[in-house]
């Protein structure tokens, strides 16, 4: 069985990200920038899959500017078997990743993708389900627990109401939430061996896909601040502050 | 013309309250005429409740015994089949419609604009990138459908007192069984849904194991309210997942929002942003919470909570 993992270029979640004055971005040149933390699950997730002899390959994609090869050395480092990056000019939309993925299954026929549930940048939480319909496959979104038995995988969705469990038939797509799996830590030793692990580059438009039809951003603002609030000293005061506010 | 389809969320033959936000969402955009499509394996009571949602024109009902469970593998070809009829195709940006509308974007070609918190015309809404640390204004393109999830945080549930025809839709289109549903594990109990609840009593680390977290759920219980938890406490096992407060868990906008031992982190922030009153109880001054708090008590949770319960 083979898995195709997808690990996006992020900025990292410790980063406090602001608005440019100019309302013209974000303000995140220099920035650190890492895996997606959902896409990190996902790959601790396929390669236990294949630590527990369920899957034989694990393939890590990603999509973006060139300095993406880092992520991919990441995603080898952990113990991926090889990388592809599909190289593009700057950011692309959940639909043109979702295009870039189906082109890719089409050509190495995984029989499972686990994406992460969104990324932490755009929070678009799109992806999977997007490549799951391009390619009129079963989705498993937002796992908490996956099981590979055969042909078929049981997974434990978080869900509003509480944990759903469904059965798919593969090739399915998955994607992953926090509680899945805690990834493992790179050693050094693990580098070194990734350093001669194979790594693929494609061009995004040797791919031939539309990326008509997106959304464009018109401005970006700072979130709307709360006013600054009171500090009481006791319980009493809390209550009375309480009281005072008709919440009480 | 806009005509703009909403997809009903519901459970056990109710309906979420979502849809209602969907509702006022949609009518924010100048002369939209509005529908709602009820999937279910029985639709009559969830589109009776439908139907009593102000400015809902009609509710659309499409009956199969494949849609007893809200698979989005299985409800997106019967949405797809009417798609077409319509300018833009919302639904609620709970786990349901996140998991169903981007199926049915792809399917239409079209990008999705997720967790619109602001309309500014038929093609154009705000919503937040980086865990609300900006707000981004995406423009869709003119001539498409437009697919959006709607931030149910950021629109009030529209009124009752409606009276939406109810038209049964005839259907057959072939259905995947690649996907089945096994079970659902339910947490919940008699508490105010979290989403919904006027008050919110949330814990965090500091509850320090599941035995502790009963704090919680008894300070809520004495102020009827719903219980939520930070991504910390459930992580630790001391409340079950449904509980998650914060950009990855459940965005809420309770009138009174009270975090106990709750460091107040980017992620989960952007939960509480829209809650009316946020209280913060934690023995760290220098919590990033009270940046954001109304009312905030520098103290020691295990002595302030009872303290607190005792006085009420
Ligand atoms: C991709 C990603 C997504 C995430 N999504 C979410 C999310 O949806 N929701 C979420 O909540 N988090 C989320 N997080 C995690 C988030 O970054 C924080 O780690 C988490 O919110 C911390 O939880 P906490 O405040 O309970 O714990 P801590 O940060 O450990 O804070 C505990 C607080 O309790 C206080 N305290 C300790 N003892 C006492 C006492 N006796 N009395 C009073 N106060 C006390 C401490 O001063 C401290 O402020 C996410 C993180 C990532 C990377």
């Amino acid at each position: 069985m083979k898995i195709l993992v997808g690990l996006k270029r992020v900025v990292d979640y410790t980063v406090r990200v602001q608005v440019k004055p100019d309302g013209s971005g974000v303000a995140i040149d220099g920035a650190k920038m890492s895996v997606n933390p959902f896409d990190e699950i996902a790959l601790e997730e396929a390669l236990r899959l294949r630590e527990a002899g369920k899957a034989s390959e694990v393939v890590v994609v990603s999509i973006g500017v060139a300095a993406c090869m880092q992520q991919i050395d990441t995603g080898l480092a952990m113990g991926a078997n090889r990388g592809i990056l599909v190289k593009t000019e700057g950011a692309i939309q959940p639909l043109t990743a979702a295009r870039v993925f189906a082109k890719l299954c089409a050509k190495e026929q995984p029989d499972l993708v686990i994406l992460g549930k969104q990324a932490i940048d755009d929070d678009a939480n799109q992806t999977a389900q997007m490549l799951a319909a391009l390619l009129d496959q079963p989705q498993a979104t937002f796992a908490s627990k996956v099981e590979v038995d055969g042909n078929v995988a049981r997974v434990t969705r978080e869900v509003d109401a509480g944990l759903e469990t469904l059965e798919v038939d593969l090739p399915a797509v998955l994607s992953v939430d926090l509680r899945l799996n805690t990834p493992r830590f790179i050693k050094l030793p693990d580098i070194m061996k990734a350093k001669s692990k194979p790594r693929e580059t494609i061009e995004l438009a040797s791919l031939g896909i539309e990326s008509g039809d997106h959304l464009a951003t018109t401005q970006h603002a700072p979130p709307p601040k709360r006013q600054k609030g009171v500090i009481v000293k006791d319980v009493p005061e809390l209550i009375a502050a309480l009281k005072a506010k008709g919440l009480l | 013309m806009s005509k703009i389809l909403i997809i009903a969320e519901h459970l056990n033959g109710q309906l979420n309250p979502s849809t209602a936000k969907c509702v006022s969402c949609a009518s924010k955009i100048t002369g939209a005429s509005i529908d709602i499509a009820v999937l279910a394996a029985d639709p009559a009571a969830v589109a009776a409740q439908a139907a009593q949602i102000a400015g809902v024109a009609r509710v659309r009902t499409l009956a199969n015994a494949a849609n007893a469970h809200a698979l989005a593998v299985v409800y997106a070809p019967q949405v797809l089949a009417i798609a077409g009829e319509y300018t833009h195709v919302f639904g609620p940006s709970t786990t349901f419609g996140k998991d169903l509308m981007p199926r049915i974007a792809a399917k239409l070609g079209v990008s999705q604009v997720s967790d619109v918190m602001a309309v500014v015309d038929a093609h154009t809404f705000q919503r937040p990138i980086y865990a609300g640390n900006a707000i981004v204004t995406v423009k869709a393109p003119a001539g498409r459908t437009v697919v959006a999830t709607v931030r149910t945080a950021s629109f009030a549930a529209a009124s009752g007192g409606g009276s939406a025809v109810i038209e049964a839709v005839a259907m057959d289109v072939p259905l995947p069984t690649h996907t089945r549903f096994v079970s659902l594990q339910q947490g919940g109990g008699d508490r105010p849904d979290l989403q919904t609840a006027r008050v919110v009593v949330s814990g965090g680390r500091a509850l320090g194991s599941a035995e502790n977290f009963q704090l919680i759920y008894d300070f809520a219980d004495k102020l009827k309210a719903g219980v939520g938890a930070s991504r910390a406490a459930v992580d630790s096992g001391y409340a079950p997942n449904d509980l998650q407060v914060g950009q990855t868990g459940k965005i809420i906008a309770p009138e009174l929002y009270i975090a106990i031992g709750i460091s107040g982190a980017i992620q989960h922030l952007t939960g509480i942003k829209d809650a009316g009153t946020i209280v913060a109880i934690n023995k760290d001054a220098e919590a990033p919470i009270f940046e954001v708090a109304d009312i905030g008590l520098v103290a020691d949770l295990t002595k302030a909570v009872p303290e607190l319960m005792a006085a009420l």
